[in-house]
């Protein structure tokens, strides 16, 4: 099982979302946004950071590098994509999942473990999960707040492709509290929160985390 | 040379919590008027002569492309003399 990785210049989380594919079981490889190049993994995961420096909008620039016309056309044929963070955002510029990831509703840049409850565990990113689990993962952001007009937000929860939900107090005015979404075929998964900074407790607030990556073994295993 | 602008603005059911601030920082400082504010992103487009049709209709494209998110923003092309 090889889990593609790709940089963005300005990608952060690069490091940490490779290194939690190996915890999780799986092969790491590096792709780059400029290359037209997916060198045949299964499975790619877009990290968090502050691609092209968050320049335009969150994600709006990134969309456009070569790599994710490859990203794009992989995902419509079924391939496992995970978005998390700026890799959220990069997924909704891209109209692979829909709404938008605006300005946290109080303004401030938030860093903290943030609880979540895992509302949808058929993803091939969420099976190690049972439904309703809730975890402690870290949340840092500054635009995490997910909005969508009432048509879209009705089809996402009637469809059940919200897949998190922030638990408590919504820390970033995004609507029914929403931490991460899937597209229709369910392949396709955006989470605001970093389950990649949480893969042991030497170095996270819990190893809760690493579900997200041993789902992506198992789903491809099967 | 003429300026092809184009003012994106969130759309207006969409939060907006940078013109929020703004809004209560006005009060603060002594300025009593403002019912709300909105804040928004402008964009100024350098072309050589008179913008033709073709041009502007280019603009109109790469706004709804790349300059806008239409999920949540709205946006308007004007030629400014």
């Amino acid at each position: 099982m090889r889990v593609g990785v790709i940089t963005f210049p300005g990608t952060l989380d690069d490091r940490d979302a490779a290194r939690a594919v190996v915890a999780g079981g799986s092969e790491t490889v590096s792709l780059w946004h400029a290359d037209a190049d997916l060198k045949g993994v299964d499975a790619v995961i877009l990290p968090g950071g502050f691609s092209y420096g968050d320049y335009l909008r969150c994600g709006a620039i990134s969309r456009f590098a070569p790599v994710m016309s490859l990203v794009i056309e992989a995902a419509g044929k079924g391939m496992p994509v995970l978005g998390i963070c700026n890799g959220f955002q990069v997924l909704c510029e891209s109209h692979l999942l829909p709404g938008a990831l605006t300005r946290n509703s109080d303004l401030h840049f938030l860093c903290r473990d943030q609880e979540i409850e895992i509302v949808n565990n058929t993803t091939p990113w969420t099976t190690s999960y049972k439904p309703g689990e809730k975890i402690v993962i870290p949340l840092k952001n500054g635009e995490g707040s997910f909005q969508c007009d009432d048509t879209t937000l009705a089809e996402l929860e009637g469809e059940g492709r919200v897949i998190a939900r922030y638990v408590g107090q919504n820390p970033n005015g995004s609507r029914n509290l929403i931490a991460g979404i899937t597209n229709a075929r369910g392949n396709v998964v955006g989470l605001m929160p970093h389950p990649e900074h949480a893969i042991d407790e030497l170095t996270g607030p819990s190893a809760q985390g690493l579900g997200f990556f041993t789902s992506i073994l198992n789903a491809m295993v099967k | 040379m003429a300026k092809i602008v184009v003012d994106v603005m969130l759309k207006p059911e969409i939060l907006d919590p940078q013109g929020n601030a703004v809004a209560s920082a006005l009060p603060r400082l002594g300025f009593s008027f403002a019912k709300s504010v909105r804040q928004g992103k402008r964009f100024e487009i350098e072309v050589e002569g008179e913008p033709t049709a073709a041009q502007l209709a280019e603009v109109k494209k790469a706004a709804q492309v790349l300059l806008s998110n239409p999920v949540i923003e709205n946006f308007v092309v004007r030629v400014e003399k």
